[in-house]
């Protein structure tokens, strides 16, 4: 083999190789990807049954029904509410009135969710929640973000009613 | 006092971290040994400032010295003493001070080696990594002060999340840091060997044990940390593709690239361009991995509490480092010639390849934690992408790999013999098929899992099946002598290759699992895999500082007890906060894992409750301890220490004649 020959042999695996990963993530993201929403967004974008997304909010207050290891419960935004089902276990602080993220697949009329996830820290609000809170303008900061938690473990970022 | 002097420390180690970012490069330029020769004293001097501030901040935890802010949002006069320590770095602050001691710690063992390098190189990498040093003492200095001291302070600290209170929290950090910070190293070598126009054999043997090192730590860090997520957080998973996991995850695949890259720039004066991009790169994909964790944009398990100003600074520090480096990279172009040329089948070709598939698999996973980033920064949608997306993007471009490893150790350099080194692989085939077969009879399926768990023992056994050629070449008289004369970095490529293998094969078997999921009263009896599990009874206990709600669960076989395990839920009430604490009994290299929860509705006589039966579940972590394990080996192996650094040519090096 000439130096030329072995240098075309060097490119044209690299290109092959890099080019083979470029293909796998411009079609994975196509397939793989879930796109996050909150209640209302879910009702605004009309999601066709069986479409997977991601949802974020609140429990609702006084929404959680346990049957069994199949739990229902509500998401909300305080603009719109989703009914959620779930079965397996909940996360450890999954709670009423607290964030949580859900990922799962669109019903008529709700969601299954595959999987629950709360915040890991009573100071702490998953930030897709915290976000789409702010949108909806529910949100107030704590009065010293840093400091919250010191003095009062309870006085995390709140929602106003 | 003990604290201010902490403090004060730290300022001093910034000054000296400052001269010694400017004085040894000056003295290059200005072709003066004296001012070259400052540079390890200085180094020494900042390490031993820095211990002295992380003395003080740990000081000021053990004795619960609540004036001090990181202490009351840390730390409680009830934790007990092993938190307190690792609780230093269980926030923010005190695992910055943890990243610069380390930091430090390498440039104190780089200082130390002087006479393995010439001066101005060795001058050169102690000038680059006291940049590193400055940046990031005056980020804790002006951002992140550990120091600070409350006007009013409260009787009492508001604990430790609970979720850190574990061994782990003791053990990964350190561990991952080591790995991290390690890799500033090669950055400062590759810089170092640009400013000094040294890039060649030599350079590329002086690189290859610190990065070897780094490597080590870093893949113990991330098997840690998967271990500890794994009991901890209750649902058995180990990897969750999060940010900050995949944030530590692309830094070892570009170190691993640069280790086996390194070895090609050493033995054939080859790949001298990439060599040092990738060193530049591994430790900037760190650097990207502190930014992701420390600024915010990232939400998970591990993000600190944030404050933008941080943010932008890391951000500033990000851009400066990679900026910096890449353009001097640029300047030295044309210093930068391409090497020898070698035939595509040879061991160059195959590392080549390794590289190839390495960093495109390295960026894959960049593509998958930034373009949600990227996404909602430009559009404002919101997507999250997971195991999914990285199933279908990453595990095809690693999967080869375990193909190509035996492959690659029986190819001779320069020019290979692809069909002899097939034919050296029967064996190592046959094993794969036959466990392929062994796999399908025991479980049936599912195919990918058996497929991977083939593929995995053929990479095992063709890991050694080199040496196994190599020590009974002349039949078994002698064999024994043979195996200790071959060389340690023979034998630690074998076990790391085969360390890789031994994860994927538990990896694989996660196929075979079973879980339920249910609601268990006292005298429930579960049957999971091949064990039954009898849940006795219910019962409470005070800790520390918490208070616990547990299960006793019999583990069962054939009837006979062999085993019990305490699932239990833990409530802490300062942060009111609660943690699971899975019940894990380990079976041979499998375990039973048992997670309860208190839903809440049942007032205590029912738990929610996770079993699982995870076979083989041990060898992913196993695989990272041969995989380190491999490395020690390598780095205990004289030659890839001394050898031709010591042999070879230092023009200006009157310490490196003796």
């Amino acid at each position: 083999m000439t130096r030329k020959k072995k240098r075309l042999a060097l490119i044209l695996s690299a290109l092959i190789v890099l080019g083979g990963g470029a293909g796998l993530v411009l079609y994975a993201l196509r397939d793989n990807i879930v796109f996050f929403y909150a209640p209302s967004e879910v009702f605004a974008k009309d999601l066709a049954p069986g479409t997977r997304i991601r949802i974020g909010g609140l429990v609702k207050q006084g929404s959680v029904v346990h049957d069994g290891t199949t739990v229902h419960f509500v998401v909300t935004d305080g603009k719109k509410d989703l009914p959620v089902t779930y079965s397996g276990a909940l996360p450890d602080l999954f709670r009423e009135g607290q964030g949580m993220v859900a990922d799962g697949v669109i019903e008529i009329g709700g969601m299954t969710a595959t999987e629950v996830l709360a915040k890991h820290d009573e100071r702490y609000m998953p930030r897709e929640v915290a976000d789409a809170l702010k949108k909806r303008g529910l949100w107030q900061e704590g009065k010293d973000g840093k400091m919250t938690g010191a003095m009062a473990p309870q006085a995390a970022p709140q929602v106003a009613k | 006092m003990i604290v201010e002097l902490g403090h004060y420390a730290l300022v001093l180690a910034l000054a000296l971290a400052l001269f010694n970012s400017f004085v040894p490069i000056w003295g290059i330029a200005a072709r003066d040994e004296r001012l070259m020769a400052t540079a390890p004293s200085a180094a020494l001097v900042q390490f031993a400032f820095i211990a002295a501030a992380f003395a003080a901040l740990v000081y000021a935890h053990v004795t619960s010295d609540f004036s001090v802010l990181n202490v009351v949002e840390n730390s409680h006069s009830a934790k007990p003493l092993v938190y307190k320590i690792a609780g230093v770095w269980g926030n923010h602050e005190g695992s910055m001070l943890l990243w610069v001691l380390i930091l430090a710690t390498f440039g104190a063992l780089v200082a130390g080696a002087r006479r393995s390098m010439p001066p101005d190189f060795h001058a050169a990498v102690l000038g680059v990594q006291s940049w590193i040093s400055a940046a990031f003492l005056l980020f804790i200095l002006l951002t992140s002060n550990p120091f600070t001291r409350l006007a009013n302070p409260p009787l009492e600290g508001i604990d430790l999340n609970p979720l850190l209170q574990d061994p782990g929290l003791a053990i990964h950090p350190p561990l991952l840091y080591f790995g991290y910070v390690g890799l500033s190293i090669s950055f400062s070598f590759a810089a170092g060997a640009l400013i000094c126009r040294r890039i060649d054999a030599v350079w590329a043997r002086l690189v290859r044990p610190w990065t070897l090192l780094a490597w080590m730590f870093l893949t113990l860090g991330i098997a840690m940390g998967s271990y500890w997520s794994y009991y901890t957080l209750g649902w058995g998973g180990f990897w969750f593709w999060d940010p900050v996991e995949n944030a530590s995850l692309m830094p070892w695949l570009a170190a691993t690239a640069l280790l086996h890259s390194a070895a090609v720039m050493e033995k054939r004066e080859a790949l001298k361009i990439w060599t040092i991009f990738l060193a530049i790169l591994a430790f900037s994909l760190s650097l990207i991995g502190t930014f992701l964790v420390r600024s915010g944009v990232l939400t998970s398990v591990h993000a600190f509490a944030n404050d933008p100003r941080r943010g932008v600074f890391i951000l500033l520090i990000l851009v400066f480092f990679i900026g910096g480096s890449l353009a001097l990279f640029a300047a030295r172009a044309n210093d930068l010639k391409p090497g020898g040329f070698f035939a595509p089948v040879s061991r160059e070709g195959a590392l080549v390849l390794n590289n190839l598939l390495l960093s495109t698999a390295c960026a894959t996973v960049f593509v998958g934690t930034l373009y949600p980033l990227a996404l909602e920064a430009t559009t404002g949608e919101k997507i999250s992408v997971g195991a999914p997306f990285f199933n279908a993007t990453f595990v095809p471009v690693f999967l080869p790999l375990f193909f190509l490893m035996p492959i690659g150790q029986m190819l001779a350099w320069k020019r290979g013999d692809l069909l002899g080194a097939a034919q050296r692989l029967v064996v190592a085939a046959l094993a794969g098929v036959a466990a392929v077969l062994i796999f399908a009879a025991l479980h049936g399926g599912p195919v990918v899992s058996i497929l991977i768990g083939g593929l995995a023992i053929f990479a095992i056994v063709g890991a050694f099946t080199d040496l196994y050629g190599r020590i009974f070449a002349e039949g078994i008289d002698g064999s024994f002598r043979r195996a200790l004369g071959l060389p340690r970095s023979v034998w630690g490529t074998a076990f790391a290759h085969a360390g890789l293998a031994v994860t994927l094969l538990g990896l694989a078997a996660t196929g075979w699992g079973v879980e339920k999921i249910m609601v268990i009263t006292p005298g429930d009896i579960v049957q999971v895999g091949p064990y039954e599990l009898v849940v006795e009874n219910f019962g409470a206990e005070q800790g520390p500082n918490y208070t616990a709600k547990f299960a006793h669960v019999g583990i069962r076989s054939g009837g006979a007890e062999i085993g019990a395990i305490n699932p239990a839920m833990r409530y802490y009430p300062v942060r009111e906060m609660s943690r699971a604490e899975a019940g894990i009994a380990t079976i041979g290299l499998g375990q039973i894992y048992v997670s309860i929860t208190d839903s809440g509705a049942a007032n205590g006589k029912t738990f929610d409750a996770r079993f699982y039966w995870k076979p083989l579940v041990v060898l992913i972590w196993c695989g990272a301890l041969v995989m380190a394990f491999g490395g020690l080996l390598s780095l205990s192996d004289r030659r890839l220490r001394i050898g031709v650094a010591r042999r070879l040519r230092f023009a200006a090096a009157p310490q490196a004649a003796e």
